[in-house]
């Protein structure tokens, strides 16, 4: 029982790891892009949640059991939407350069907690206002064939008079509107995310308590895996990610859109770290910097699993689960209890907080003897 | 594409966006940095106005606006802003209207640091209201003292210490965790499992509560902590029903998002309140807003004040809030704390006649008291405030029943009575001979 029970505890520590890491280990795996905003594009699919949640509230309490249905998929959409303009406005422009992609995607996460702790139905009409009037102004410009030679004089003046409009027009609306255009959406206070009823109870199986949301999120998990997994292997787009991961020279070559790919293969990535902030939202807080908490353990998977494997990943996140538990709540100093100085040895560490300590510097040790990962991945092609 | 984003594009756009966001800045400091009057006099927080210059009396508001604290110490500006605003409605103090210069700690203790100094030196301010974590409060104190000055502190914190130069109306040890623990000693069982998240405050309450609980007859069958930010409590709850496979008490000192995290998974484990009551001494309206009700249903807090208090004083103060900041906003203890401080500043600096004469104000201040919205307050000789301790059970709208309240304010005591270092220490400002630490008779 004792074994079935930590078995558990570690597989659902794990899952929680795999879901927070699968999106970073195909960006960073696929795309040797490390992504600093992982952990708010997560941030985005909790908050996201959220919204859905409150929208079902309003509908009623018989929706409301459901709603995460609709979360899920809506959590993926947004954040692979905002994954996609990372990527077309950012990303893109820094391929093969892993220091400044650190920085920028660092410089965005910090942009991305500071715009949910802000916005505000006044903030929002000024940014709406701004891209309108400036990138439209632009965009329309494009068309006339002297574009090149107005460029400089379009931007001097478009620049100034959009930022005023879109100024003006938030200040007024706030003057306007008062407290219900200035408030912000969700504030720097994080929000309350509840989870339908019959997540929140647990299945019991003689000594055995499996609350529902971890088997929902270690289903999930799977899921999510195997569906990456056949997108993978079995779609014709997964094949062009794969031959772009290896060759991407002789991919464009052959005539598949290699930026499209990198599109593509970021969006997803995002997607699911949506996909985790919806499972994560369920367990934890939901505020400006609930990514965070996961970002590092995340890496630490990614790292530990051989960077580009995906079943090194799985198998990663499985173990560094297995072994908190295992580490945190004291089981491995009652299974030496019998060895005085081993128990003495484990209790100290038998603490959720000390266990940390414990699981890192092994991490440290594994990566001395194996510095690629548990899996390395043979041939030249991930540094390429 | 290279020639697409050159070195010139990025810097138009780059002075375009910087110039915009400080425009921006410009534009939302009204809002955080406004004069508690409705701008009628000069804001400007730079010029170095006298003391009590013309009009105005400055005192200085000094709270983390950004970083992590921002999210507790936002509303506590809000709060220090609403006494303000009433006591300048009123005709302000000695007729002279209280004008706050703002300053952002930034959750970053060098910077209070250096912004007390500010406020002191540069805004010549006449005193500051300030502070939530004790790191923050530390890292001010030798500006205090040094320069003589006054700082009023409205949170509740570990103890263990009394500066003359510090106010504290916040709760003592023994005016919150000492009553939670005697209380759920009688109520709720004597086997108690102690969680925390892992620093200083938690560590050193859990001392406390660990020499409490075992002075009078109870058990500590557990102990566990989580690092600050954490959210996996899997292994606590594996430990938790081992140590407790019947039921028992849970004191909670976590702080931040682990609440969130602890409260949903323990509900999630089947550990509900009937089985685990659960003590909790940082979670207040506005964190149960955040968690959820739905999982803090049935648990525990203590306080000194819940939005629920019922004296009309509170019934005026709560209105007044939510017609200020918004129907959905929440009151708690810590504003509470910080709305009375500055109304107990007010009264000191009328009883002293004089608002510069620091001296006098801080003699003046000594058995100064204030019908609060928590009931009736002293200030006492020792700098704290005598207060009505509260438990509250959350209910399903995430507002405090009150399921037991003092039948009088409870008289501070700075130094631990339970701890072996401080035991038989007292604080006594209002006799030189005394001072912040004296050994009392008879100990």
């Amino acid at each position: 029982m004792l074994f079935l029970d930590s078995l558990f505890n570690g597989v659902s520590i794990g899952a929680v790891l795999l879901i927070a890491a699968l999106g970073l280990a195909i960006v960073f795996g696929i795309m040797g892009v490390i992504n600093l905003a992982h952990g708010e594009l997560m941030m985005i699919g909790a908050y996201t949640t959220y919204v859905v949640q409150n929208g079902f509230k309003l509908l009623g309490d018989n929706w409301f059991e459901f709603y995460i249905i609709f979360a899920i998929p809506m959590a993926f959409l947004v954040a692979a939407a905002v994954g996609l303009m990372l990527e077309r406005w950012v990303i893109r422009y820094l391929y093969g350069r892993p220091l400044e992609t650190l920085l920028a995607t660092w410089g965005v996460s910090l942009i991305l907690q500071q715009f949910v702790r802000s916005v505000s139905w006044s903030m929002f009409v000024g940014i709406l206002l701004f891209s309108l009037l400036f990138f439209g102004g632009i965009w329309v410009l494009k068309k006339r064939l002297d574009f090149d030679r107005l460029r400089r004089p379009a931007i001097a003046v478009l620049l100034p008079l959009s930022v005023g409009i879109a100024i003006a027009a938030s200040v007024l609306s706030g003057n306007l509107f008062k407290l219900a255009f200035t408030k912000p959406w969700f504030g720097a206070q994080g929000v309350d995310v509840t989870a339908p009823g019959w997540l929140r109870q647990g299945l019991e199986l003689g000594s055995l308590y499996l609350p529902y949301v971890r088997l929902f999120i270690i289903g999930l998990t799977v899921v999510c895996v195997a569906g990456i997994y056949l997108f993978l292997q079995r779609s014709p787009w997964g094949l062009r990610i794969r031959a772009v991961t290896q060759n991407r020279t002789m991919s464009a070559c052959l005539g598949i859109p290699t930026q499209k790919v990198d599109a593509l293969t970021f969006a997803i990535g995002s997607g699911l770290a949506g996909i985790a902030g919806c499972a994560i939202s369920f367990l934890g807080s939901v505020g400006p910097n609930t990514g965070q908490n996961y970002i590092v353990d995340a890496f630490m998977v990614v790292v530990v699993g051989g960077v580009g494997q995906l079943f090194g990943t799985i198998v990663a996140a499985i173990a560094i689960g297995t072994v908190s538990y295992l580490l945190g709540s004291g089981t491995i100093a009652a299974l030496v209890s019998d060895v005085n100085f081993l128990s003495d040895f484990f209790s100290f560490f038998a603490n959720t907080s000390m266990a940390r300590v414990m699981v890192f510097a092994l991490i440290i040790a594994f990566l001395q003897v194996r510095p690629a990962g548990l899996f390395p991945q043979k041939g030249r092609t991930v540094d390429a | 594409m290279s020639n697409g984003f050159g070195r010139r594009k990025f810097l138009l756009y780059g002075s375009a966006s910087l110039g915009a966001s400080l425009f921006l800045k410009a534009c939302s400091n009204p809002q955080d940095e406004g004069t508690g009057t409705t701008g009628d006099s000069p804001g400007e927080t730079g010029s170095p106005i006298a003391q009590s210059d013309g009009d105005v009396i400055k005192v200085g508001i000094l709270h983390s606006l950004s970083g992590t604290m921002a999210i507790s110490e936002k509303s506590v500006v809000d709060a220090e802003q609403l006494a303000i605003e009433e006591i300048n409605n009123a005709g302000g103090v000695l007729g002279k209207k209280i004008q706050a210069v703002v300053e952002d700690g930034a959750s970053d203790w060098p910077t209070f640091a250096e912004k007390a100094r500010k406020l002191i030196d540069q805004d010549r301010v006449v005193t500051v209201f300030g502070c939530w974590t004790s790191a923050s409060r530390k890292a001010v104190l030798p500006v205090f003292e040094e320069k003589k000055h006054m700082l009023w502190y409205p949170v509740q914190y570990e103890g263990q210490e009394c500066s003359q130069n510090i106010f504290y109306t916040g709760a003592a040890p023994n005016q919150q965790i000492e009553p939670a623990v005697d209380w759920l000693l009688e109520n709720k069982g004597n086997q108690f499992f102690l969680i925390g998240s892992d620093y200083v405050f938690p560590r050193t309450a859990n001392t406390i509560i660990k020499a409490q609980v075992e002075a009078k007859g109870g058990q500590i069958l557990g102990e566990d902590y989580i690092p600050l930010g954490g959210t996996e409590v899997t292994p606590i709850i594996t430990k938790i029903k081992a140590a407790l496979p019947d039921g028992g008490v849970i004191f909670n000192t976590l702080n931040g998002d682990s609440n969130v995290a602890f409260f949903k998974q323990m509900q999630g484990a089947g550990l509900t309140p009937d089985l685990y009551p659960t003590m909790s001494v940082s979670i207040a309206e506005e964190e149960v807003k955040a968690i959820g009700p739905e999982y803090l249903q049935g648990q525990y807090a203590a306080w000194n004040y819940f939005q629920t208090v019922d004296t009309p004083e509170n019934k005026k103060f709560v209105e007044a809030f939510k017609g200020k900041y918004g129907a959905d906003r929440v009151t708690n203890d810590p504003m509470e704390a910080a709305y009375i401080m500055v109304h107990l500043w007010k009264q000191a600096v009328e009883a002293a006649g004089t608002a510069d004469d620091l001296e006098a104000v801080r003699k003046a201040a000594i058995g100064q008291t204030f019908q609060a919205p928590e009931g009736l307050v002293t200030l006492e000789n020792n700098h704290h405030i005598s207060k009505t301790v509260r438990i509250g059970e959350v209910r399903d709208d995430g507002m405090f029943e009150i399921v037991y309240a003092t039948d009088s304010p409870v008289v501070p005591v700075p130094w631990n009575q339970y701890v072996a270092d401080t035991k038989g220490y007292a604080c006594d400002w209002s006799d030189p001979s005394k001072g912040g630490k004296y050994k009392m008779e008879g100990a």
